[in-house]
């Protein structure tokens, strides 16, 4: 059974048309990376599947429910977390409230709190998604104060501690030095065991280390999917990588 | 009076009204479109252009047609110079923050009232017209000077356009409204842009009122009318469309003579500002305007 | 007890001890000042808790809104034009008018909240501004810019069998200081309420807040209900206590002044809207002995705060030193 599936998927921007036609599954578990030259529609995609944008045409699924005209909130809910591929976090509060926002809509989720929350809980949690990305005696430093490569990682923090069955990284190691790209690849194996994982990647060797698959992007549409040695190996792939 | 000539008195008050607004939304819009801020302040502006005509004429006085050339150039400048300072000191500083510049511009607004009113004082006054004859019509006299009013607008409206549109300024101008950043690539001197097309929108406001003070006598709270009018001209003609501004202030200002045969004004002022705050929440590139890029 | 759990305690007694010390020093100040001053006080207090009203959205939430005088306004006529017109008591037209202030918010937030920055501004302050001129409009009940007094028995407030002269200054001081109070109390379990982190967290990228699951417009209808129910309880206690209804309250000016009152005291700050409303009444106070043109005062002092000093008092001094300042 596919996690997500979109069937017809299409935006258009004035004119241009972004995302084109896309049929795309990904079944539970997987690790996939989307890679593709830029302006291929891979931001597009994956915004449009977290509801950031929505669709000129065609159809999203998530576990078999079509979501397509679902706000982003009830998307979460359901368990598809976004990391944004500019940093996008809370530059004036601090990194454990940073996260703080991401478990507090994982709890209201579980329990219906709007204004009371579980506090011993909410440190808990806290606590294990600053562990898990490395962070865990940064949580009272200002988040815009942070070194850029800990930044993304608290991106990634924030995507983890909404618990999600579907987490969409868009370009994570970009500006991050090898030694924490490293670091990174470790991270997101381990975070697999839980949960699916949709990435958006430039960085080949990442790509070809993490992937189960790969789903190739050009001109708004799929051009090719498949294992990363079956991409390697792609003519097509590689003449749309090399200005064919 | 009958009907029919009572609607062409309305045409003829309204074509007035239309001309004088014309110019000051132009202003108001000239510097959202290219500058993206709004300027609260603009009534003001406005009022300032009328105080200033009065006190040249006053000065002149006994040649109320040399007094009136005097102020049509003068007090302009004069405001022109007063916006170009306040954007150098106060806009440059907030970096053109559009929320932060709506405050400050409130603050001018408060500013520059309250100075009118200490230097000026409360009253109003009256300002002669340049000319005195009188077209007669079958039904009724009518003062030539409004007709001169509006020709005066239109040929100041039409210069606007021209600079716009045939000189090098006018290139500049819209290159920044376009695209600022690739402007500032193309080594247009956005800054100093700024600080003319500031100055421009509000001599277009002062020049609107000079022409009208005749007509109306110079007040420190006479800014507010003009502002409220500009704004749905400008909001219901598209942000930053000079085109849309003109044929909203034309349909506008008509309807506001005609308006008011069948509604007290208040009542007309309701509906106005209730109709753009609708207009800002379901399209917000106006009635006319185009989607935005 | 885990450092963060020790922290946040020790936070919330530095909370309870400054804002309670303000409050109790407000008690304390009415048995010290003269009979000027405690009018002048009163009418400070009622203001500020507009101005905490107004901090709720704009300060933790993020939006300008420029038509506030539309919620105060609502409370104040909603009061006013009960008691007069429709006979309801005193504690009734302050519940009339309260009741008022809620359902505009919450009906108006459901059409302005479609519009963010700019657009909302301008917005805001048009509906208030149709606001203002409806009062005006309706002259024969509201008796426009001349505004009408409350009289006789509607300066007496029966409550729970109590009964209250609302005429008496020190009733009038006490029962504003008791708003003020419940509000500066009410907004700091709010800042500190998971509402209240999701509210500060739209502010700082509402963007990114719907991308963590919440429904942000729910969360700024909230926002703004609360608000322009707060205003409109400051606006029905300054029917009832002073007596007077005007169209005055209603106008452009009273959306200007919760703005500058935040901005001067301390955006985002639950203290910042009192200290700055207080500042502000008796900087413009002192100012219109001397002249007429006082408003030049409020145009200066908006100024320099929005160019140099857009933290206001409050918030500099969080900035520098105490950063646990709700």
């Amino acid at each position: 059974m596919s996690l997500l599936a979109t069937r017809g998927l299409t935006r258009f921007f004035g004119g241009l048309r972004a995302v084109g036609d896309v049929d795309f599954d990904l079944p539970a578990g997987q690790i996939r990376a989307i890679i593709g030259p830029n302006g291929a529609g891979k931001t597009t995609f994956v915004s449009l599947v977290c509801g950031r944008i929505a669709p000129s045409e065609g159809r999203i699924l998530f576990e078999d429910r079509d979501i397509t005209s679902l706000p982003p909130y009830r998307r979460v809910a359901m368990g598809i977390a976004y990391t944004f591929q500019i940093t996008s976090i809370f530059g004036n509060l601090t990194v454990y409230e940073n996260v703080a926002l991401a478990v507090q809509n994982a709890l209201q989720r579980d329990h219906d709190a709007f204004f009371r929350i579980d506090a011993r809980e909410m440190d808990r949690r806290c606590e294990e998604a600053l562990d898990r990305v490395g962070l865990p005696d940064r949580a009272d430093t200002k988040a815009a104060t942070l070194p850029y490569g800990h930044q993304r990682l608290l991106e990634v923090a924030m995507g983890l501690a909404l618990s999600p069955k579907l987490l969409i990284l868009d370009e994570p190691t970009q500006g991050l030095s090898d030694h924490e790209i490293e670091g990174f690849c470790t991270l997101i194996r381990a975070i697999a065991e839980q949960a699916t994982i949709l990435l958006i990647e430039h960085n080949m060797d990442v790509v070809m280390e993490l992937a189960e698959r790969i789903t190739v992007f050009n001109n708004g549409t799929i051009l090719s999917e498949g294992s990363p040695a079956e991409i390697r190996a792609d003519v097509q792939v590689q003449k749309a990588y090399l200005g064919g | 009076m009958d009907f029919g000539p009572y609607l062409f008195l309305a045409f003829l008050e309204g074509t007035v009204t239309a001309a004088v607004l014309a110019l000051t939304a132009v202003g108001l819009s000239l510097v959202f479109g290219v500058m993206r801020i709004v300027n609260v302040a603009h009534g003001e502006f406005f009022m300032l252009g009328a105080v200033f005509a009065w006190w040249c004429t006053s000065l002149i006085s006994g040649y109320p047609a040399l007094g009136f050339l005097a102020a049509l150039i003068v007090a302009p400048l004069l405001v022109g110079a007063i916006a170009m300072v306040s954007e150098r000191l106060i806009l440059k500083r907030l970096n053109y923050n559009p929320e932060g510049t709506i405050v400050a511009t409130i603050a001018l607004l408060y500013i520059i009232q309250q100075l009118a009113l200490i230097g000026y004082g409360p009253d109003a006054r009256p300002v002669e017209a340049p000319i005195t004859f009188r077209i007669v019509f079958p039904w009724f006299g009518y003062a030539g000077y409004k007709l001169v009013v509006v020709a005066a607008a239109a040929a100041l409206l039409l210069a606007t356009w021209f600079v716009l549109t045939r000189t090098r300024l006018g290139l500049l101008m819209r290159a920044t409204q376009y695209d600022r950043e690739t402007a500032l690539a193309f080594a247009i001197p956005v800054d100093r842009v700024y600080a003319i097309v500031f100055a421009v929108g509000a001599m277009l406001a002062a020049v609107a009122a000079v022409l009208i003070v005749p007509i109306q006598q110079a007040h420190y709270l006479m800014g507010n009318d003009p502002l409220l009018l500009s704004f749905i001209v400008v909001i219901i003609g598209g942000l930053g469309s000079i085109k849309g501004t003109v044929v909203a202030a034309i349909v506008i200002g008509m309807s506001d003579g005609i308006i008011s045969v069948f509604m007290t004004p208040t009542l007309a002022k309701i509906i106005a500002t209730l109709l753009v705050a609708m207009v800002l929440v379901w399209r917000p590139q106006g009635l006319f305007g185009q989607t935005a890029r | 007890m885990s450092v963060r759990a020790t922290a946040a305690r020790r936070n919330l007694h530095r909370i309870i001890v400054s804002h309670g010390g303000v409050i109790a020093l407000l008690f304390a100040a009415q048995f010290v000042i003269g009979a000027y001053y405690h009018l002048s006080l009163t009418r400070v207090m009622v203001l500020a808790t507009f101005a905490v009203g107004y901090n709720i959205l704009f300060g933790y939430t993020g939006l300008l809104s420029l038509g506030h005088a539309l919620f105060f306004g609502a409370g104040l006529y909603g009061a006013g034009i009960a008691a007069t017109q429709f006979g309801v008591g005193a504690s009734g037209a302050f519940v009339v008018g309260i009741a008022a202030g809620l359902l505009l918010a919450f009906a108006l937030g459901l059409i302005i909240l479609r519009t963010a920055g700019v657009a909302f501004m301008i917005v805001t302050m048009m509906f208030a501004q149709a606001g203002y001129l409806l009062v005006l409009y309706f002259g024969t009940y509201t008796r426009g810019d001349e505004g009408f007094v409350l009289k006789g028995a509607l300066r007496e407030a029966h409550l729970f069998g109590f009964s209250l002269n609302l005429a008496d200054p020190v009733t009038r001081y006490n029962l504003a200081l008791f708003l003020l109070a419940a509000c500066v109390v009410g907004c700091i379990a709010l800042v500190r309420s998971p509402v209240g982190r999701v509210l500060v967290a739209i502010r700082e990228n509402e963007e990114r807040s719907r991308m963590l699951g919440y429904n942000t417009f729910r969360y700024k209808l909230f926002a703004l209900t609360l608000s322009g129910t707060i205003c409109a309880t400051a606006g029905a206690a300054y029917a009832l206590l002073f007596a007077y209804v005007g169209a005055t309250f209603a106008s452009i000016e009273y959306s200007i002044l919760p703005l500058l009152w935040v901005l001067l005291g301390g955006i985002g700050t639950v203290l910042g809207p009192v200290v700055g409303t207080l500042l502000m009444f008796y900087l413009v106070d002192v100012a219109s002995s001397y002249t007429s043109a006082y408003m030049l005062v409020v145009g200066i002092v908006l100024l320099i705060l929005i160019v140099w000093a857009p933290g206001g008092l409050l918030g500099t001094l969080r900035e520098r030193k105490i950063g646990w300042l709700p």
